[in-house]
């Protein structure tokens, strides 16, 4: 579904990926570990177009989207839930929820706001607060609801545990299960191991921009070197 | 060894949030000191209040027995610390060497002079200190179009050059390729036993923190939670259980050790 | 109490046009961070258009039909100006696209004359509203009452609009984050010229809604632009509550002055406007700005070095060609060449803190306008010989700037120049309306120079060594320390101070100094007309400055002196054609959207690829 191709892509004048390649399934949930600063953001900015890469191509459903916008990115079905949340805080959450509607697309089951207040209860009961009133974990929330509203076919997320209290973690780990029954592909960046082994099939590790790992959770574990040098404090 | 900075219940909240509360901690002469922790945990804005860009909601700083808490960053620069940034931070219009000579201008007090051409002044002075980073050869090079490892080297002659006793680098090597992290650090290593200078700093990658640190702070959502050598930090069971909650994992090094 | 309550009307119904105007501003800023200056130019069209259909469309029903067409007419013109003119320049900062509507402003007005003619036009009265009410006694126009009652209309519809509709949600959330929006799969590009269409409708709308009590006139976009200016910055950009307050509260203020004050009427606005922003820098409604590089478009400036062997032999011999101008040229020659010399020397100080420090002053002309003032006052009042004048007036324009730059300093980007704006605003109608002591609009006049400097040749030399030793200074500045250490603060304000700068305090000195050195040109322009008037403060002398340095170029030294002689020479030969500003505004456009580095920076580069200088490496 996703093809990244030997991509570099730089934060000024620092280079962030050198020559990362991995490709991503229909269907699949594949989490990308590193630590801070491997360059786990920025590969998922690359794939949405935010950063552009300088070299390399990333294809979605076979279609090269470097050089587009991201909006035609989103608009092809990539939904894209940043680390820094970025909700509109000014918005209130039905609002912030509008601003990431799009069509219903074949093949997808449509979300509706109703079904994203199934999923995320808390929500439902401040649908009119405005979003700087929300808790992080509430913002949390409301970023992956505000990108479903998009009825994407595959979901970008961004350190979706990092800075919330273990509690909500658990639950957006429901939550991904649940959405994850729908058939959508998920590509999930994360620094907590326990977090991307409860909900990912499959695991990338990158360190300084470039791929060090890539294989199921049962191949990382028999490879504790690997993870000793890339995901330990 | 004598404590060159005496941190003492340093607390700072943002609308009634801990981002730090209550740090202690000393840094000795010499030492290189390093501050890590989970994102968020409140390095950044340890550092910037020991630099100046933050007040402390309560606390103090004494470098050599001075208080610093209130003043400016360009005057705890003046007392003889020094600073690199986690981004970098240099004047993208000068040339390399222009950069190191405008902070000579600066410890010289010569910035309201209106009379001498500023880029023949202490050109040989800067030449010197863009030689003990490496990067004497590119002096008269156009900064804007460094590359990123060499803009941080810049960084570090420029934070030399008023002699400093301290120094304090957020992040010395973030962005940079491997290899050039352990060069980086390494240059910084054996400048500051030169000189004796004492180094505070806070890293995300490991090998350099446990490359090259004496000893090592762990800052957990704003408190000290330990304090200790490179082995004692490895081994600390809180430390792992800290990271375990706050986002990283610690087993495989229990498996390794 | 009578007169109170029908004072209060009035200027509600006065805070209609500029409630309309002003909001379509707002607009526009919020979302696409550009500070339009065209938009005066949408409201005079407005009029202009809304009159010309109110000829063909009689009764009430035409004339309500009229000014709706008028404004969505203005909305597709901006719609036009969004696509062909800022599409191309959205990625450069903020400030160099206002130097291309100002190039807007200029084309609009050549195209108003042609259609309508220099003559003011009066405009019709609205059917069925045309008389009067006596409310307490007091007399009321209908059209007053009737825009008092359709303002909270027009609040409310936009309102609605932006606080109800799917396409306000954009607007608000574009207006905080305009790159996740784009990540959410919302097509930005559109959503400006949507954006703009508003805006630009808007002040359409109040353009012709207003014709019934002020009619059309060429003048009209200027005279707007400073109110709706003062109206958006004290309500806080971006915000519409913000600036519905401030138009009623201007407005009212405004009637309430031109009664009980009338000496105050155009100083009043731009007190309350400094003093809010000195109390809430960010305006009643707005929120802290994050200050952006300003100035610095595409690729970072290059380093500077003094002139090599080469560059000093041509200047010399440019100086020597100069010198002897008055032994083969006529008198008209020395005058145009004098009037270049001081106009450059004013664009070079002002380039000195723009260029060099990063601070955009849309109020240079206080300086000036500032010297020039203080010189004639001085002969006029005190009898003062020319020389003493002469030399007390860089020293009075620097000593405005340094109290002007110690009350502007706080703020940053857009905000610093208004409030610029504003305090030289402040000296213009100061100068404007206490007459007795400054000649108000009749000016002052009788400013000759000593015997010894009387004639032409005379003083043209005079001129020349001082309009040039004051360039050269400038320059010279440019490579000292105080040059180095004010782009040390520009480039990165975090490592000057953390090196030991006073950053504030260096670019406060840096305002200071330029603003001497713009007395001293104000100065040399008195003696050699021997008057000066109050245009010489005005907002369009500040920005002619302000526009020949992003023509030259912001990032080369030599920028302000190659775009004001070709400014000053263009505008020489252009003048004697009727529509000269239509080609100057094209000119502009197109030096904006083909040459962002200006004249001086994109001959550098032509000059770099063809090999005749040698080019730095690395760069390109």
């Amino acid at each position: 579904m996703i093809e990244v191709k030997g991509i570099d892509s730089f934060y000024g004048k620092a280079q962030i990926l050198s020559d990362l390649s991995f490709s991503i399934g229909a269907g699949e949930v594949v989490s990308i570990l590193g630590r801070n600063g491997a360059g786990k953001t920025t590969t998922m900015k690359s794939i949405m177009q935010l950063v552009r890469p300088r070299n390399g191509s990333v294809t979605f459903n076979g279609t090269e989207v470097v050089g587009l916008p991201p909006y035609k990115v989103a608009k092809m079905g990539l939904g894209y839930v940043p680390e820094e949340r970025r909700i509109f805080t000014d918005l209130t959450i039905l609002e912030n929820m509008e601003v990431g509607r799009q069509p219903a697309r074949k093949g997808v089951p449509e979300w509706t706001i109703d079904l994203l207040f199934e999923l995320f209860p808390n929500l439902s009961e401040r649908r009119n607060n405005r979003g700087k009133a929300l808790s992080g974990g509430e913002q949390q929330m409301l970023t992956i609801a505000r990108t479903m509203m998009g009825n994407p076919t595959c979901l970008l997320l961004d350190e979706p545990s990092e800075g919330i209290a273990p509690v909500i973690v658990e639950q957006m780990a429901e939550t991904i299960m649940q959405i994850k029954k729908q058939q959508l592909t998920v590509v999930l960046s994360e620094q907590n191991l326990h977090f991307a082994r409860l909900v990912a099939d499959r695991a990338i590790i990158i360190e300084s921009g470039q791929k060090r790992f890539d294989g199921t959770f049962a191949e990382l574990d028999a490879q504790p070197d690997i993870q000793e040098k890339y995901l330990s404090v | 060894m004598n404590h060159i900075l005496e941190v003492r219940n340093l607390s700072k909240s943002f609308h009634g949030l801990r981002a730090v509360h209550e740090v202690n901690f000393d840094v000795s002469e010499g030492e290189l000191l390093a501050l890590i922790g989970p994102n968020g945990a409140g390095k950044s804005t340890c550092f910037n209040m020991l630099m100046g860009q933050l007040k402390p909601t309560a606390g103090e700083v004494y470098f050599q027995g001075e208080n610093l808490v209130g003043k400016y960053p360009r005057d705890i620069w003046r007392k003889g610390i020094g600073r690199t940034f986690q981004i970098t931070a240099t004047y993208s219009s000068m040339t390399v060497v222009e950069n190191v000579q405008m902070a000579l201008m600066s410890f010289h007090r010569r910035i309201y002079s209106m009379l001498p051409y500023a880029h023949k002044m202490y050109k040989k002075e800067a030449l010197t200190f863009l030689e003990m980073v490496g990067l004497a050869s590119q002096a008269e090079r156009h900064c804007a179009i460094l590359a990123y490892g060499d803009l941080k080297r810049l960084e570090l002659a420029i934070a030399l050059c008023h002699n400093p006793t301290l120094l304090l680098m957020d992040e010395p090597t973030a962005g940079m390729a491997p290899t050039e992290r352990e060069s980086v650090m390494q240059l910084t290593a054996d400048i500051v036993r030169e000189k004796n200078i004492s180094v505070l700093f806070t890293e995300h990658d490991m090998d350099v923190v446990f490359g090259h640190a004496h000893r090592i702070l762990v800052l957990n959502r704003g408190e000290l939670i330990a304090n200790g050598s490179v082995d004692d930090i490895r081994n600390n069971p809180v430390v792992q259980e800290v990271y375990l909650g706050g986002g990283n994992l610690f087993e495989s090094d229990k498996a390794a050790s | 109490m009578e007169l109170f309550f029908a004072q209060l009307l009035t200027g509600l119904a006065n805070a209609a046009t500029l409630f309309l105007v002003a909001s379509g501003l707002s607009l526009i800023f919020g979302v696409t961070r550009i500070v339009n200056f065209a938009h005066g130019s949408f409201y005079m069209l407005g009029a202009f258009i809304g009159y010309s259909l109110m000829q063909v469309l009689p009764g009430m029903f035409g004339f309500w039909l009229s000014v709706l067409l008028a404004g969505l007419a203005v909305g597709v013109i901006g719609v036009i100006v969004e696509i062909l003119v800022l599409r191309p320049v959205y990625k450069a900062p903020e400030l160099f696209q206002l130097v291309a509507t100002f190039g807007v402003i200029l084309v609009i007005q050549d195209v108003a004359l042609y259609l309508w003619g220099a003559d003011d036009v009066l405009g019709p009265r609205a059917p069925g509203l045309k008389g009067i009410v006596r409310i307490m006694g007091e007399p009321v126009p209908k059209y007053d009452l009737a825009l008092i009652a359709i303002t909270p209309f027009f609040l409310f519809g936009l309102w609605y609009l932006i606080s109800k509709t799917r396409i306000g949600i954009l607007v608000r959330a574009a207006t905080q984050d305009r790159e996740m929006v784009g990540a959410l799969g919302v097509n930005q590009a559109w959503l400006f010229t949507g954006v703009f269409f508003l805006g630009a409708t808007l002040a359409g709308l109040g353009g012709a809604i207003q014709l019934p009590k002020g009619g059309a006139d060429l003048l009209m976009d200027f005279n707007i632009l400073a109110a709706i200016f003062v109206v958006v910055v004290i309500g806080g950009m971006g915000s519409l509550p913000g600036a519905y307050v401030a138009a009623a509260l201007i407005s009212i203020l405004n009637v309430f002055g031109v009664t009980f004050l009338p000496q105050s009427t155009l100083v009043l606005m731009f007190v309350v406007m400094a003093v809010v922003l000195m109390i809430k820098p960010y305006g009643l409604f707005g929120r802290e700005e994050v200050a952006g590089e300003h100035g610095q478009v595409g690729e970072p400036e290059r380093p500077i070095k003094p002139a090599g062997l080469k560059v000093r032999l041509l200047v010399a011999a440019g100086l020597l060609l100069l010198a002897l101008l008055p032994v083969f040229g006529s008198d008209f020659s020395q005058v145009l060449t004098s009037d270049v010399i001081i106009f450059c020397l004013f664009a070079a100080s002002l380039h000195f803190i723009l260029g060099l420090g990063g601070l955009v002053s849309f109020g240079h002309a206080a300086f000036f306008g500032g010297g020039a003032y203080v010189a004639a006052l001085l002969v006029s009042h005190v009898d003062a010989p020319m020389e003493i004048a002469f030399l007390l007036a860089p020293i009075g324009a620097g000593f405005a700037a340094f109290i002007i730059g110690w009350l502007c300093m706080r703020l940053t980007g857009v905000y610093f120049a208004m409030l610029t704006l504003a305090f030289a605003q402040l000296i213009w109608s100061l100068v404007y309306q206490w007459g007795e002591f400054t000649g108000g609009d009749d000016g002052l006049v009788d400013i000759w120079p000593s015997a010894w400097l009387n004639g032409t040749t005379p003083y043209y030399y005079f001129t020349l060594v001082f309009g040039i030793g004051g360039i050269l200074l400038l320059r010279h500045a440019a490579h000292s320390p105080f040059g180095y250490a004010l782009r040390a603060s520009r480039d990165s304000s975090r490592q000057a101070e953390a090196t030991g700068i006073n950053t504030k305090r260096i670019q406060w000195a840096a305002f200071t100094f330029a603003g001497s050195l713009a007395g001293l040109s104000g100065a040399l322009f008195v003696f050699s007309k021997g008057s000066v008037f109050p245009t010489e403060l005005e907002i369009a002398r500040s920005f002619d400055a302000l526009i020949v340095i992003f023509l030259g170029g912001v990032k080369t030294l030599s920028g302000a002196v190659v775009g004001g002689a070709s400014l000053e020479y263009a505008k020489d030969f252009l003048t004697r054609f009727e529509y000269w500003r239509l080609t100057l505004g094209l000119i502009i456009i197109f030096v904006v959207i083909v040459a962002p580095e200006g004249i001086s920076g994109t001959l550098r580069k032509v000059a770099e690829r063809f090999g005749i200088i040698r080019q730095r490496e690395g760069e390109s």
